[in-house]
Formats: C-alpha cells, structure tokens, sequence
C-alpha cells in the first residue's frame, strides 16, 4: 500500500508540475533567482578569499643581515624559521643575489650603478624574506628574530635591521580590512540568502492559495492529508530540481566571460576554471537546497487548507 | 442511518444557521430538503460532512457521534459518503478518467479495480467517450455527470447533493435528476438540496421544509411548499 501510494503521488506531483505550465514556470523562475544567488555568493566567496590571499603574499617581512654575517647562521635561522607554525616560508637571498638584484632594478639609474662601482665591495648583506601565514603575526615572527639573531651568533648581533616596523602600520590596516570583509561578506550573504529563501517561500504559498479550493474538495472526496499534501511537495521538489540545473547552466557562460576579467582584476583567480573542476560538488549542494527549499515550502503553505 | 438531535448552529447571536433540528434519515430513502437561500441547507449537510461543528446537539451517522470522530476516521466517514456540489468543483488539472479514479485512489483501492470501476461508471453517466478531456472542455451537464460519477464510484453508502442542478439548463436538470434516482433504486440514500420546485414536484418523495433555519414541514410524498 505505502508503494502503491508513493508511486501515484509522485505521479500525480509530476502531472500537475507538467499541466500547469505557467504556473510551474514562474515557480521555477522564483527558485531559480534563489539558487543564482547562492552560486554567486559561492563564487564572490572564491573571489574573495583569492584576493585576500594574493594581497598577504604582497605583505612579507625582510630581514637584512650584516655584511660579515656567516652564511650558516643565517641559513640556521632560516631552517628554524621555517619550523615555526605561523610561518608559511622563508627565502634565502644571498649578498650576490642581493647586489645582482639592485644592479638589475637600478638598470637605468646612472649615477647609481658609478657610485656603486666606486664602492667597490658588495656594501649589501644576505636578507630572508619571511611570508607568514596571517599578516596579524608579523609582530610576533619579528619579534622572535629580534630575540633569535643574538642568540645564533653567540651573543653577536648578525641583524642589520627588520623592516617589520617600516610596514607595520600597512600590515595592521591589511588585518583589519580582511577581518571586517570577512565579517561584512558573511552577514551580507546571510541576509541575502534569508531575502530570497522568503521570497521563494511566499511565492509558493501564492501559489497554493490558488488551488486551495482544489484541496478542500479533495479532502471532502476522503483523501488523507498526506494524499492530498504529497503531490504538492513532489511539485515543490521537482521546482527546485529545474531550478538548480537552470541555474548552474546560467553560470557557464557568465564564468565564461569573466574567467579573463577576473583573473586580471583579482589576482590569479579563474571563475570558469573553478566552476568546471567543482561542478559536481556545487550541483550536488544547489540540487540540494533547491529541492529541499521547494518541498519545505510547499509542505508549510499547504498545511493551513488541509483543515478540512 | 443519519440521525440529527436538537442541532444548532450558530456564527453569531445575530447569525443563527440551524435552530433545534432533528430529524432522521433510513437506509435507501430519497430526501430532499428544500428552501429559500439561507434556510440552512448547506449548513446542514456540512455537519454532516464533519466540514463545520454544531454548536449544540450532535449528528449521528450510523449511531456514531461524526464530531467525536478522529481525524483519520473522519476522512474514513467521507468516503463513505459520496458528495455532489452545485459548482461541480472537480480538479481542473486532471482528466475526467483521473477526477473519478481520484477517489478511489483516495479510498486505497487498487490499479485492477480502478481500471475495471472508472469505465463502468463513465458508461452509468454516458460520458464513456469524454474520458481523457479536462473539465475545462465540457458542459455544465457533463461536468455535473463526472460529478456525479466520482460520488458513485465508490459505491458510498450515502450521496449528499447538494443543488446539483442549481447551474444547469431544463434538459440538463432531468437528466441529473433520473440519474440520482437510479442510483437510489440500486440501493443508495440520497439527500438532495434544491429550490427548484419541478425536481421536488417531480420526484414525489420525503420532502424536508426549512426557513430561517429549522424545519417547518417534513412530508413522505412531499411537494413543494414554501
């Protein structure tokens, strides 16, 4: 009994969502903005977290050496450097790479490379160069070296100095603005997403309304509420099912188009590529959400007319 | 078989719909109950229905109280009860095989006897060739005989019609009219409402006179008096 009734309410579901034809589409084109939303939300979210995450490789710390330092020191800081868990790496410039980098950026400068040459010595020392994993730790990873450089050297300070303190006002600001994005981007989404989801439902329920009389008779007829409810929730389903596929098909051209103006404007993030490698997974929760958002609605809205 | 005792209905103090009926209704007996609009007679029968609860008194459906009724036994009761409205109200989104196998399908019987019964009554009501249309295609006599059809189909114990040729033509009305005294002569009670005084005249059965909510006449081979 309970799979001969399953069977004619998923029937009867699929019937009505077929017959009704306008009716269905504008369910489905309510959905649809919903679930659009969402992917966008997913997608700024990449965005986002692509732009933070290029503007910390931008924020490092160096820190420059003595000209006399010993180059095993130096390479014994940066082996313990690199064991710390804030640190997410260390490179090693040498005082030939240092000088050749000068000469290299200073090409066109004239009276620069003379007077270099007439120094005659490499008068630039090794440096590190010190990425931390969260632009809030540069106080802590500088401070640690403060400590460190006079320690390896057996008491001799091999630091010539850290410009930690130089970018430090840059690196707080930078802190502050992905924190409060962070913050901002999750509570604006929430709003969003509550926004539509309401929309969603009372479009829905409009939609019910209509054919309330329809669910009067048929209880007066002596179906079950659940005989009378069911179709509507399959309907629900089968809008958020069109919905997710309509919408995740609307995405490929749109992260077609933008593929090339995102990567350029935010830093090395290609939409189109993360919307192919994660299709799947981004249909599976759209397809999700869509049919639980459509049977939910449909299952509430239908409630207030089975009291029959 | 139905059995009202001292029921009334209420809205309002200046609302009374029914006032201290009671009355009784056998097995096979063709009613009628008849009267002016807002006499009460759709009231009556959503009592009936379990659709609305009496203010006072209480309704008695083969000697059980149908407003102590559960839920689920209530829709149980309902599809015992065949029901036939003046606007037809059947689903416009659904043939007019699928408006009568819905009630079967509501009652839980099977594929088989919804296959074997739909056709059978479709030939009842001649409308055998008009299976597949929506209600939006047909008549207001064919819509009224699928009406007809779906109330029959699970062979209830009682039809309740309630002014089931009240948007019909003459011809229409007739022919409405013998089917549910066919359907009463296999063996069916049947209480129809109507202010149509050729029905009643016609039909020559149990009338039931109502104004202002309560019952002035109750005649065995009654005629139209109002």
């Amino acid at each position: 009994m309970f799979w001969l009734n399953t069977k004619r309410i998923m029937r009867a579901g699929f019937l009505s969502f077929w017959r009704n034809g306008f009716v269905s589409l504008s369910s489905i084109l309510v959905v649809t903005v919903t679930l659009f939303t969402i992917i966008a939300l997913i997608f700024t979210n990449v965005i986002l977290e692509g732009v933070l995450a290029d503007f910390k490789t931008k924020v490092d710390v160096n820190v420059y050496f003595i000209t006399t330092a010993q180059e095993t020191d130096i390479l014994q800081m940066k082996s313990t450097l690199e064991k710390q868990a804030e640190v997410a790496s260390v490179t090693y410039v040498s005082r030939d790479q240092a000088i050749a980098e000068f000469k290299e950026k200073h090409k066109d400068d004239y009276l620069t490379l003379q007077a270099l040459n007439e120094i005659g010595d490499n008068p630039l020392g090794a440096r590190l160069n010190i990425i931390a994993k969260d632009p809030s730790q540069y106080e802590g990873i500088a401070k640690k070296i403060e400590d460190q450089g006079t320690l390896i050297s057996g008491g001799t300070k091999i630091i010539d100095k850290i410009n930690f303190n130089q970018n430090k006002d840059i690196i707080d600001r930078l802190s502050k603005i992905i924190a409060g994005t962070k913050q901002f981007g999750y509570t604006f989404a929430l709003v969003l997403v509550c926004t539509s989801l309401l929309i969603t439902f009372n479009t829905i329920r409009l939609i019910i309304y209509m054919t309330r009389e329809e669910i009067s008779v048929m209880r007066l007829v002596g179906a079950s509420s659940m005989y009378v409810r069911g179709p509507f929730v399959v309907g629900g389903m089968i809008y958020g099912i069109v919905s997710a596929l309509f919408a995740m098909l609307l995405f490929y051209p749109i992260t077609l188009w933008l593929s090339s103006t995102t990567r350029d404007f935010f830093g090395g993030v290609n939409l189109y590529t993360y919307y192919i490698e994660n299709f799947f997974q981004i249909l599976i929760i759209i397809l999700v959400v869509g049919m639980l958002l459509g049977a939910i609605s449909s299952f509430l809205a239908v409630r207030k007319y089975l009291k029959v | 078989m139905i059995y009202f005792d001292k029921v009334s209905k209420k809205y309002s103090n200046d609302s009374i719909a029914l006032q201290d009926i009671n009355f009784s209704i056998a097995h096979n007996e063709f009613v009628s109950i008849v009267g002016h609009s807002g006499a009460g007679k759709t009231t009556l029968l959503k009592l009936l229905l379990a659709e609305e609860q009496p203010t006072e008194g209480s309704v008695f459906f083969e000697s059980v109280n149908v407003h102590a009724l559960h839920r689920n036994d209530v829709t149980k009761l309902r599809r015992r009860i065949g029901m036939i409205f003046q606007d037809f109200r059947l689903l416009p989104d659904k043939t007019v095989y699928e408006n009568i196998a819905f009630a079967m399908e509501a009652a839980g019987r099977s594929d088989d006897e919804i296959a074997f019964d739909v056709p059978h009554v479709l030939e009842l009501v001649d409308l055998s060739h008009k299976a597949w249309d929506f209600p939006g295609h047909l008549s207001g006599g064919e819509k009224q005989r699928v009406a007809i059809a779906r109330a029959i189909v699970n062979q209830p114990d009682i039809i309740i019609a309630d002014e089931p040729t009240g948007n019909l033509d003459p011809v229409n009305t007739y022919e409405i009219v013998q089917i549910l005294k066919k359907v009463n002569d296999i063996g069916t009670t049947v209480i129809l409402t109507t202010h149509n005084k050729g029905i009643i005249d016609l039909l020559g059965r149990r009338v039931i006179t109502m104004e202002g909510g309560k019952i002035i006449r109750d005649d065995e081979s009654g005629k139209y008096v109002l």
